[in-house]
């Protein structure tokens, strides 16, 4: 598929995402993540990152794109606003690890890549993040996570009610993204 | 933890998706602007000849034209400046607009006023309560678009603080203007761009530390 036809479905899938559609928006997620899986190792070609600490990246860009999706225009295309996005969080990588920056991320992050689809490979820095979330809060992410149940299955299962679920499991998810955060100097 | 179930995460959290950002914005000023208009209220008088000078005086009224030219451009910069994409700014030139309507009535009150009484147009009377009162008035409204901003991914923060510090210095000068006697393009010139850098410059510090995301 060419830059064009799939910046125009990806912004298409963002759109009912935003509209409600949680169908659209894992299938808008799992292929950003094989996209920016692509993106990341690229970019980082120069620094011999590890497999897993490319998923850092790519989990904690995928993270911010969840929580800032609003400041998207849905007037423009969304691939330029996802590759700055990606493009701010290498580079904030690479200085947290002390990494010289001058890596010629601009030349190599004109465009998303296109990636394939790949084994599953662990990140450490959300699962090391996740484990240091209250009992509770880390019983419901990981019901949705690990056990793929929804969060209205969660809910009966706990005995909570399904907005509850859904506020815990959103201030987890903004808790993650902060730790990502003050790991910065 | 493995994407996949990341991913499982962030669609089970669909639904929390905000508002757009840019209403947030307008949101922010709208209630900055009010709490500036009942801080100035609760400081200082309108000055007394007001209702005329507003309506006969083009010097009284170029104040506000000055401040307006300034917040409506550096709105829709703080507008653009608030995303991940917005570091193009090609709306930036708009800025020019106030600077090139001061210098042209900055060049008509040296073409109108005689040399000798320059200096007194410039010092005008209340320069000191001017530089104070801007920054001031500008506390509200700067704090609201903050908390607005940090709702957003700005891709460069220092100068989403900063555009955000213009807005509210322009806010401030329009209301803080309508006390002020001090009328001559020369005292706007110096006084006026003095506040209202104050609070541009102040925005880019506070900006760079708290609108990293």
């Amino acid at each position: 598929m060419n830059r064009k036809a799939r910046d125009q479905e990806w912004s298409d899938l963002m759109r009912a995402a935003i509209g409600g559609d949680e169908g659209a928006y894992k299938r808008l997620l799992t292929d950003l993540s094989r996209a920016l899986r692509a993106t990341v190792r690229r970019g980082f070609a120069g620094v011999s990152a590890r497999p897993n600490e490319v998923e850092d990246v790519v989990q904690e860009v995928m993270l911010a794109i969840h929580l800032k999706r609003h400041t998207w225009d849905q007037s423009k295309p969304i691939g330029p606003w996802i590759m700055a996005i990606a493009r701010n969080k290498m580079i904030d990588d690479l200085r947290r690890k002390g990494r010289r920056t001058e890596v010629s991320i601009d030349g190599m992050l004109e465009t998303l890549e296109s990636g394939g689809h790949e084994d599953a490979i662990h990140a450490y820095d959300a699962g090391r993040v996740l484990s240091g979330l209250n009992g509770r809060n880390r019983e419901i992410v990981q019901a949705i996570t690990i056990d793929g149940h929804s969060a209205s299955d969660v809910a009966t299962k706990l005995g909570m009610t399904e907005v509850a679920v859904r506020v815990a499991l959103h201030r987890s998810l903004k808790a993650l993204a902060e730790t990502y955060q003050e790991t910065k100097t | 933890m493995k994407t996949d179930e990341l991913i499982a995460a962030l669609a089970a959290d669909n639904a929390s998706v905000s508002p757009p950002i840019s209403r947030t914005l307008l949101l922010a000023l709208a209630v900055g602007a009010l709490l500036a208009a009942a801080h100035f209220f609760s400081l200082l008088p309108v000055r007394s000849d007001f209702a005329h000078a507003i309506t006969h005086d083009p010097r009284f009224m170029f104040k506000f034209v000055f401040t307006l030219a300034i917040a409506i451009p550096a709105l829709l910069l703080v507008m653009q400046l608030a995303r991940p994409d917005g570091a193009d700014l090609r709306s930036v030139w708009l800025l020019g607009v106030p600077l090139v309507l001061l210098a042209l009535a900055v060049g008509y009150e040296m073409l109108t006023v005689p040399a000798d009484h320059w200096q007194v147009h410039a010092v005008g009377s209340m320069s000191m309560a001017c530089m104070t009162y801007i920054p001031i008035l500008a506390a509200a409204p700067f704090v609201a678009l903050l908390y607005a901003l940090r709702n957003g991914a700005p891709a460069n923060p220092a100068a989403a603080g900063a555009a955000a510090g213009l807005v509210s210095g322009a806010i401030a000068a329009s209301f803080y203007a309508a006390r002020c006697i001090d009328d001559s393009p020369m005292f706007l010139a110096i006084w006026y761009v003095i506040g209202i850098g104050l609070v541009t410059a102040l925005g880019a510090v506070i900006g760079s530390r708290l609108l990293r995301w």
